[in-house]
């Protein structure tokens, strides 16, 4: 294994019983990265991060978390890391400051660094007003902020952060994504984490996994994923659409045409570069066009290309998850 | 660093019991309500042999059932922990098992050690109190060794367990027998064979036995028997404890 990674996986195997939550997964996480773990729920994203950051032991494989051994050094694995957990995780009847300076001596820091830190953290995510007030009376997405924090107390080096806008309204989403860049910018903190949400990885991540069934189907960037696809999509409404398919289905630019709804729905490798070329080809058979628009594709698409589904379909079990963890919040 | 942790997890139970002051007195509103009404009512009717008043007899006892009952129910805090998650942001740190299992036992035992000496102070309210500094730690020792023994037996209990709401009753089957036969309400060496030898099986009976022998003057067993078998009972269940912890899970 070559060091100087983050993160790097061998054959990582975890089986529940007959499940096989995680298959042999192969994994290479550089330094600095933001990277996303993109699956449907049960995918096996919480569970891999679980045995990266040493709270399951995997049944197969190796992996080296921050250059140490997730097996025979757990220890210094837990130093170098920080992990936000899918499902909340504060202390509701300590202060925010209180939460903070707990996981400081937890982590064996001194009273200046703690404080020094707790400064620092509460700047990053936007709470130091809020620093003196319990934890009860904070909403989800400063507590969310708060646990952000919290797994940035010690310095690690890297950040898992389990589905962090999940159950979140899109404001509040939109908040934590901008956080989430700079505590990644500034703390200079290798960030993992795991969505079912498409645009929060292709906000937020350098580069995505697609994971589903516990494997991992497809990684890259997230552009270049797309890239992978056919290409773009240019919708043309024109006059008499029936002549110019046969036309247009002529030109090289064009690798599928069909008509959808009246339009002309022309895939293309470059949409920008074809379109003023697909424009000259009708004016030059005498076509009148009425618009054009053009469509890139989606990690959405990407990740029905690898899929076979749309992430959508798991929506019910979603809400059933999110309800539990509304209540967890709300119970005390 | 490992007494920082054990510390730390400790700072967390006191500002807990700072916070909730209410029910710290609140929870030796019962016990007080023993001395107060049977122990009171009872003194009226019946004197113990050695011209033992019935409510001198009883406060030792009372003192101890204090002590099983909150000791005990400190295993529910690590359930909390578990069902509000805060258990995994424990459990990921850095630190060992053993520790966190120590700290949430000195946690448990201070707090249970307090309401054993507000009991101890409503006891002295209605005039059962030691008589000096020295049987005043006595009784500190022996309250030390009935909290540790019985917090670790509520942490090793809740280690297993998943549910805050069914702890309480499944420790009712556990605190009610060892409180019953702790000798705690009756003469042990009075009572009938088959009960004495429950109640010499109970080793609550030897924390009120050496308690009531600091504010009596007089106890059952030598203070010294009632010190070993406690102390070796205390340790036992703290290794016990911090072993079954070793495998806790989030």
């Amino acid at each position: 294994m070559k060091t100087g990674y983050a993160i790097e996986a061998r054959n990582l195997t975890k089986k529940f019983g007959d499940l096989m939550a995680v298959n042999r997964v192969n994994l290479e996480i550089e330094d600095g990265e933001v990277f996303g773990l993109l699956g449907p729920n049960g995918a096996g994203k919480t569970t891999l991060i679980h045995m990266l950051s040493t709270i399951l032991p995997p049944t197969k494989g190796v992996a080296k978390v921050a250059g140490s051994d997730i097996h025979k050094d757990p220890d210094s694995v837990r130093k170098a890391i920080g992990i936000v957990f899918q499902e909340p995780s504060l202390d509701n009847r300590l202060t925010g400051k209180e939460n903070l300076d707990f996981h400081g001596r937890m982590y064996g820091m001194t009273k200046e660094r703690r404080d020094e830190r707790v400064k620092k953290v509460l700047e990053i995510v936007g709470l130091r007003d809020r620093a003196d007030v319990l934890v009860q009376n904070y909403s989800g997405g400063m507590k969310r902020r708060l646990e952000m924090a919290r797994g940035l107390m010690h310095r690690p080096k890297i950040l898992f952060l389990d589905e962090p806008t999940l159950g979140l309204d899109p404001q509040t989403r939109r908040v934590i994504w901008e956080h989430i860049r700079v505590l990644n910018e500034v703390e200079k903190v290798t960030i993992i984490l795991t969505t079912h949400y498409i645009e929060e990885a292709d906000y937020l991540c350098n580069r995505v996994a697609i994971i589903d069934h516990g494997k991992i189907v497809a990684l890259d960037k997230p552009n270049a994923l797309k890239d992978r696809l056919k290409g773009d999509a240019v919708y043309i409404n024109i006059s008499n659409p029936e002549k110019y398919l046969s036309i247009f289905r002529k030109s090289k630019l064009v690798k599928g045409a069909k008509i959808v709804d009246g339009n002309l729905h022309l895939q293309v490798s470059s949409g920008e570069r074809a379109i003023p070329k697909l424009l000259d080809l009708a004016k030059k058979h005498g076509g009148q066009v009425h618009t054009v628009s053009l469509s890139r594709p989606t990690l959405e698409d990407v990740f029905i290309h690898y899929t076979g589904r749309a992430i959508r379909e798991e929506a019910p079990s979603n809400q059933a998850r999110m309800g539990r963890i509304a209540m967890a919040h709300g119970l005390r | 660093m490992a007494a920082q942790v054990i510390y730390t997890l400790w700072l967390r139970e006191m500002k807990w019991l700072i916070r909730a002051k209410s029910r710290l007195v609140a929870s030796v509103v019962q016990p007080f309500l023993w001395l107060a009404i049977i122990g009171v009512g009872m003194s009226s009717t019946l004197t113990m042999p050695g011209n033992i008043s019935y409510l001198e007899f009883m406060a030792p006892g009372i003192i101890g059932m204090t002590l099983l009952f909150s000791s005990t129910m400190t295993g529910v805090s690590v359930l909390w922990d578990k069902q509000f998650g805060f258990m995994k942001e424990i459990l990921v740190a850095p630190v060992s098992r053993t520790q966190i299992m120590l700290g949430k036992a000195i946690g448990g035992m201070t707090t249970s050690i307090l309401q054993g000496l507000l009991l101890l102070l409503a006891a002295a309210a209605v005039g059962v109190r030691p008589s000096g500094i020295i049987e005043l730690l006595q009784i500190l020792v022996f309250m030390v060794l009935i909290s540790l023994s019985f917090v670790s037996i509520g942490l090793a209990i809740a280690s297993r367990m998943e549910d805050p709401v069914a702890f309480p009753i499944v420790m009712n089957f556990l605190i009610m027998p060892l409180f019953f036969l702790s000798g705690a309400l009756y003469r042990v060496d009075m009572a009938p064979t088959w009960l004495s030898i429950l109640s010499r099986i109970d080793p609550l009976t030897y924390g009120v036995d050496g308690i009531r022998g600091a504010i009596l003057g007089t106890s059952q067993f030598p203070i010294w028997l009632d010190f070993a078998v406690l102390g070796v009972f205390a340790v036992v269940m703290i290794l016990l404890g911090g072993y079954l912890f070793k495998k806790i899970k989030a």
